[in-house]
């Protein structure tokens, strides 16, 4: 019984695995072969982000069964941390597949040391309060960086939360953070492999947490948190796993999101709250808890506005439309009970329990 | 219930790989009867076009692509949509006079929501339409963003708008109408130092706004130059947008007799508001921003008497070609236009006048026209709406001298 229950889980993450690595080879054949519009190819990148930080949020969300609405912060600490590494080392590491690996590695590392933080004093936090605490923190970052100029010449690096001209630079020196006018110039590095490999790291990641005895213990804290405690379990540490990790993961996506742009600035558009409610979209619509979910919905909430382009202004409209039919459609009780009524599932067993 | 989320998945799966699908088997003819999504978004696509441009169809089958991108949704809408009118009547224009060179000129306009990334999404919504040259985009942040992927593809682009230096920074395929916010920054300053407007400066401005702030920086380091002095700048940002008592208290203690204000006319207005309601009455003086300002609603003009501005265009002028565009625009549109509207129009005519200058023809290959017009560009000379006389540096900034207007009676005047 206990091998068979293995099996399944492991069938199931292969399934998961399988998808993306077919919609991969799938995309990667229809580019070779021409079969690929502009617009199709530029927004590939973007679901790569796009997925990677569903499946993070649905970590925090879905497994340690807490409301985070911070997580457009976290991806714009690891895409700020990530853009100036690389604009800084431009001219230093100039193989750039390992100056991005580096700079992945310094987006998850510093993200994840920012979600460590933050994590210690709100995880103390439960439900609603939990949320608007996180809402605050992914404004406050935003801020923060929107404030930041930083910037390099011979004498090293000029920080000031004034202006430009404060930073005292000399002749040569280059703003590399201006502000509200972030980054600009960033190397972009971020390829539609790249992405695919790093959501693949990031399932990896989030899968074998959930199957292991921590993702065990973090999914008791969700369950009952005073059972869980009563059996000896360190609240504090697994929630912080859960959410420092969820945090280092957008970092990733932030990355990845920043090295694809030339111009990196954090609005209120791509890293405020908005952005973080639209992950949460993804993941609540994809279904709490459920990976996969994340990931389609991902998808199609990513595409839907790109491919409605035609109907010019009109998308925006048909866009929530479509949203409040999907969401009605995935979780009114009414609907469940009729989509059961009619489902494939009955048509294919309706035979078998007569026999 | 397990087996049906399995099912269920498999069906958004498949959901998933048919939408890709159906993005991809855009770029084919519409006879891949691949998917029905396709098919839809194409025709209406080819609506769009058609409706935005009707004569297109007359011609035989040659014709320039003109694309343009800007907000057409979202909190920069009006700029956005000035841009697509002021292009879109430039263009209808053109083609009633028979076009360039013989070739008449299809316009195809998409929204970016003033994002980075959908302003990318945009770019290649439109080259995949088959454009050969872009008008856009609208605000310097996308801007910055496209003119990227312009440079890699080697397409011609000239921005109305997108006034930061970023935009053109190594980018040689890319122009523009505006002004830099270097120029205006340090324009406003020399102006104020040697007409001995005022001896102490306060400055408001907006930190989270590329343009805002990139004039105010600009304009201090020019004000060291200057016989004035700078006792106060203060910043806010697009988050906290409606109160300024705090900053104009700094400006009125500071003693300043006058205040830069290099923001748009929104916050102006509210600027101007609440200065009066203090009792403060120093000398405003804007950048091309506060142009509008006599628009806005519930807005006691009377306020604005006296503020000084610099833009390159103003609704009211008395010049035969602004009072044309602005009865003409006015008739199509029913709106009075502005100064985004006039700097798309200009462009349109810009880029008119360098394909004539070139000779070139629909036919050529994108990179070829880029080249052509990249080569033309510092040549020519163009009269325009916003600006006497523009002419080009290689690296895509314009030479046009500002113009400063003051507000007298509820109009703008120029100031000699």
């Amino acid at each position: 019984m206990k091998k068979l229950k293995i099996n399944k889980n492991l069938k199931d993450n292969l399934i998961t695995y399988g998808i993306i690595i077919i919609a991969y080879v799938i995309m990667q054949i229809m580019i070779k072969t021409g079969h690929v519009s502009s617009l199709m190819q530029g927004l590939l990148v973007p679901l790569c982000v796009y997925i990677i930080l569903a499946v993070s949020l649905n970590l925090t969300v879905g497994i340690l069964g807490e409301l985070s609405l911070g997580h457009a912060g976290f991806m714009c600490v690891g895409a700020f941390t990530g853009a100036f590494f690389s604009k800084c080392m431009q001219d230093i590491i100039t193989i750039d597949i390992l100056r991005f690996v580096i700079a992945i590695l310094i987006g998850a590392i510093s993200a994840g040391i920012i979600g460590l933080l933050i994590g210690m004093p709100v995880l103390r936090l439960k439900g609603d309060y939990l949320a608007i605490v996180t809402l605050a923190f992914g404004e406050i970052i935003k801020n923060i960086i929107n404030v930041l100029y930083i910037g390099k010449d011979s004498r090293g690096l000029h920080f000031s939360m004034k202006d430009s001209l404060s930073l005292g630079l000399d002749a040569e020196g280059t703003v590399i953070i201006n502000g509200a006018q972030g980054i600009t110039g960033t190397p972009k590095n971020s390829t539609f492999t790249i992405g695919v490999i790093l959501i693949i790291i990031t399932l990896f990641i989030v899968l074998n947490l959930i199957h292991s005895r921590d993702g065990r213990a973090i999914m008791s804290i969700r369950d009952n948190l005073i059972a869980a405690e009563s059996i000896g379990i360190n609240i504090t540490k697994y929630k912080l796993m859960a959410f420092s990790i969820s945090a280092s993961l957008a970092g990733i996506a932030g990355v990845l999101y920043s090295h694809n742009l030339s111009s990196l600035m954090a609005t209120p558009k791509n890293f405020g709250y908005n952005m973080s409610i639209m992950i949460l979209v993804f993941v609540v619509l994809g279904g709490i808890g459920n990976i996969r979910g994340s990931i389609i919905s991902a998808v199609i909430l990513t595409l839907l506005p790109e491919v409605l382009r035609g109907l010019s202004n009109y998308r925006m409209l048909i866009y929530s439309i479509v949203l409040i039919v999907m969401m009605l459609f995935n979780w009114s009780p009414k609907l469940i009970n009729l989509r059961e009524k009619y489902s494939l599932k009955r048509l294919f067993k309706k035979p078998k329990e007569v026999q | 219930m397990k087996k049906f989320q399995k099912i269920m998945s498999l069906m958004l799966a498949s959901a998933m790989i048919m939408t890709m699908l159906a993005g991809c088997s855009n770029s084919n003819d519409a006879s891949n009867a691949d998917s029905a999504a396709a098919e839809t978004t194409e025709t209406a696509g080819e609506e769009t076009a058609e409706s935005t441009d009707t004569t297109a169809a007359s011609s035989d089958g040659a014709a320039f692509k003109i694309g343009a991108i800007g907000p057409a949704t979202g909190g920069a809408a009006v700029y956005g949509i000035a841009v697509q009118n002021g292009a879109d009547l430039a263009i209808k224009e053109i083609n009633a006079a028979g076009g360039i060179n013989g070739y008449q000129i299809e316009y195809n306009f998409q929204d970016d929501e003033c994002d980075n990334e959908k302003s990318v999404n945009a770019y290649n919504t439109l080259k995949d339409w088959g454009m050969q040259m872009l008008v856009g985009t609208t605000t310097s942040g996308c801007c910055i963003a496209v003119a990227a992927e312009s440079a890699n593809d080697n397409l011609f682009q000239i921005t109305p708008s997108g006034s930061s230096v970023d935009c053109i920074n190594g980018n040689d395929n890319v122009f523009q109408v505006c002004f830099t916010d270097p120029n205006q920054g340090v324009g406003a300053a020399q102006y104020i130092g040697t007409n001995g407007v005022a001896e102490k400066v306060a400055v408001i401005y907006d930190s989270s706004d590329v343009y805002s702030s990139g004039i105010y920086e600009k304009f201090a380091q020019e004000a060291a130059n200057q016989p004035f002095e700078i006792v106060a700048s203060e910043a806010f940002t697009a988050d906290n947008k409606t109160d300024f008592s705090v900053q104009l208290q700094k400006a009125k203690d500071a003693g300043a007799d006058l205040v830069f204000l290099p923001i748009y006319y929104t916050e102006a207005s509210l600027i101007l508001t609440q200065a009066n309601a203090m009792g403060y009455t120093p000398k405003f003086f804007g950048c091309d921003g506060l142009d509008g300002i006599l628009n806005v609603e519930n807005f006691d003009t009377a306020l604005a008497e006296g503020v000084m501005l610099l833009t390159p265009f103003a609704a009211d002028a008395e010049d035969e070609a602004t009072k044309a565009f602005v009865s003409a625009y006015v008739e199509s549109y029913g709106d009075t236009p502005n100064q985004f509207a006039a700097d798309a129009y200009d462009a349109v005519y810009i880029l008119k006048a360098a394909i004539e200058q070139c000779g070139a023809t629909p036919d050529d290959s994108v990179s070829d026209l880029c080249e052509k017009l990249k080569a033309v560009m510092p040549e020519i000379t163009v009269d325009g709406l916003t600006g006497e006389a523009m002419s080009w540096d290689t690296d895509g900034a314009v030479n046009k001298s500002p113009k400063a207007m003051e507000i007298v009676n509820g109009n703008y005047s120029l100031i000699q």
